[in-house]
């Protein structure tokens, strides 16, 4: 880490806009920064130092044009691969589209360049998103910068790494049920689920196409809502995108930094602990509680009866969408085509393609999806997960009547070990626990680091209410705030140098 | 509890386009049963009087402007095709042999 990889994209954008570094030199120290260190790391799967720097010039000569520049401008990032760059491979982490160069940008995409944000490249992921310890990917696993033997969280390991080992200030990730919130718990950072149709998902390689939301991944709450501002809106390209002004989420970050949540009134939630949860997570969750109480806010118990069908209703629903969605993987348009030998037909070629294409997992999740959409198990499966949705939204709404967030550990353990659980689904399934009511409600959640348990980061999950997204980042300043104050340094800090 | 037999992912497989292995067979059938034995549990809790919910914030009816815009450059897309043959994917054969 060196002076210019160690500073916030707040800061970095302050000190380029000032005129005390450019964008070049900012961006050149991430890319020294990735050399040093991405081989133990491995977060990136490709890495664009051209494209990059091209980048970081074009914004230097904005600058010195005196052309006004976005809040970020000039600053590195790094792109999840699920998210479709033009002109750059695009994975999703599968070996279904290795080499695959997508002739489009994702809108997430298009607003990060209109941004002036610089993207580094693209980060490593569990295949199709679909894990929580990037486990799954298609080109190996990454390691967790606090713990290299640990996962970094899934599935947008690639970016929580980057970001945690100081290879960018800011990344993006994706969450279907966790894999923003999740990754950034295990590994120290700020992640934010918004609210569903919050940001667009034109672009994003569908996995559950009800559920599938793109969010920041960053060191500090600010960060944070400065990104989610650059990506989130309003884009005709998405059906299902929120026809309604970005939540206020910066003011709310900056609000919530003075560390008063007089008046608040949260919410933790009886369902979200017990069984299952490490005692090092919840003693860290329960002095966070007492943290805020001293923050002003007032704490009651809420339950929410229907929390505990989360987890079997997800994996009813996202097999489902699965299946269907990579249906697309046909070996016509693009990637990888296994077989066309001149005499094979078309569905024999198509199913030698994605098995060779597929790891196993994909498969596991497009066959139960298969299972659950047949004839005569529809209602059962995905038609019942379905319901349980509206009994875990009306939960949510009935705690909101006399809560204005609630809580929750973000996940029941630590940054578990590599291979620990890759044999063992339903453990897998486990670490998204916490993460899952938020995602089926469709409702914005973030995780901020709120302390440690063996050394190793603990996130507290706050959610609100639908487009209430500036109340998560507000309650996050304030707990980032309290506990920079108690500490005397960002819990980041703790983290072993690489 | 839902039990699912070995031959029924075979089946599933194939519907799902998937060539699986023998031995991928062996080891999904297991984990799929207890997957399933795991997640039937929905059925004992959503009634019939319950609706289904698909977004967070009811959109419909969604409609954009009747706009002509540019599509993709179409040998872009073809550069990355798997295959493609004069101006189009070409695709393996899609019928049975004549013979």
């Amino acid at each position: 880490m060196t002076d210019l990889t160690g500073m916030t994209a707040a800061v970095l954008a302050g000190e380029i806009a000032a005129g005390h570094a450019s964008s070049v030199e900012v961006t050149q120290a991430h890319l020294d920064r990735i050399t040093a260190v991405d081989d133990k790391i491995h977060a990136f799967l490709y890495v664009d130092a051209d494209g990059a720097l091209a980048a970081a010039r074009a914004v230097d000569e904005r600058r010195a044009a005196g052309e006004a520049l976005g809040p970020l401008a000039g600053v590195p990032l790094a792109m999840k691969d699920v998210v479709v760059t033009r002109g750059l491979p695009t994975t999703s982490g599968s070996k279904i589209l290795e080499g695959w160069i997508p002739p489009y940008d994702a809108t997430v995409t298009t607003r990060v360049r209109q941004a002036g944000i610089v993207m580094l490249g693209k980060t490593n992921m569990d295949e199709f998103a679909m894990g929580s310890s990037t486990e799954n990917s298609a080109y190996g696993p990454t390691r967790n910068p606090w713990d290299l033997a640990r996962v970094p969280g899934g599935s947008s390991g690639g970016s929580s790494a980057a970001v945690s080992a100081y290879e960018a200030p800011l990344g993006i990730g994706t969450d279907t049920g966790g894999s923003i919130r999740q990754p950034a718990a295990v590994t120290g950072l700020v992640g934010h689920k918004p609210t569903y149709g919050g940001v667009s998902r034109y672009g994003l390689i569908a996995f559950s196409s009800s559920l599938d939301q793109a969010g920041p991944l960053t060191r500090t709450v600010l960060d944070a809502a400065l990104l989610h501002e650059a990506i989130g809106g309003h884009d005709p390209a998405d059906s299902t995108s929120i026809d309604a002004p970005v939540p206020a989420v910066v003011a709310a970050a900056r609000d919530g930094a003075h560390a008063d949540l007089s008046g608040l009134k949260v919410g933790v939630v009886r369902e979200l602990s017990g069984d299952g949860y490490e005692p090092g997570v919840l003693d860290v969750f329960a002095a966070t509680v007492r943290l805020l109480t001293d923050l002003g806010a007032t704490i009651t118990e809420v339950s929410c009866p229907h929390f505990g069908y989360a987890l079997p209703a997800y994996y009813l629903i996202a097999p489902s969408e699965c299946s269907s969605n990579l249906a697309r993987f046909d070996a016509v348009r693009y990637g990888l085509r296994v077989g066309d030998d001149g005499v094979r037909g078309l569905e024999e070629v198509m199913s030698l393609t994605r098995e060779a294409g597929f790891g196993a997992e994909v498969k596991r999740r497009v066959i139960l999806g298969t299972y659950a959409l047949s004839s005569g198990y529809y209602d059962a499966y995905y038609g019942q997960a379905q319901k349980v949705r509206t009994l875990i939204s009306r939960d949510f709404a009935a705690a909101f009547e006399t809560c204005d967030v609630l809580i929750s550990p973000t996940t029941p353990t630590v940054a578990f070990p590599l291979g620990a659980r890759i044999d063992d689904p339903m453990a897998m399934y486990a670490a998204d626990l916490c993460t899952l009511p938020a995602s089926l409600a469709g409702t914005p959640a973030i995780s901020v680091p709120c302390g440690l348990s063996e050394g190793l980061p603990v996130g507290l999950q706050v959610m609100a209410p639908a487009l209430a997204d500036d109340r998560c980042y507000r309650v996050a300043a304030a707990v980032e705030a309290a506990l920079a104050d108690r500490d005397g340094r960002p819990i980041l800090a703790a983290a072993a140098s690489l | 509890m839902p039990s699912i037999s070995r031959a029924e992912v075979a089946h599933l497989a194939r519907l799902a386009r998937l060539a699986v292995t023998d031995q991928e067979l062996d080891v999904f059938a297991g984990q799929l049963d207890v997957i399933l034995g795991s997640v039937a549990r929905v059925g004992a809790v959503a009634a019939d009087d319950i609706p289904p919910t698909t977004h967070a914030v009811p959109v419909t009816n969604v409609l954009r402007p009747d706009e002509l815009r540019p599509s993709l450059a179409r040998d872009e897309v073809l550069a990355a095709a798997p295959a493609a043959q004069g101006g189009r994917f070409r695709v393996p054969r899609i019928l049975d042999d004549p013979e």
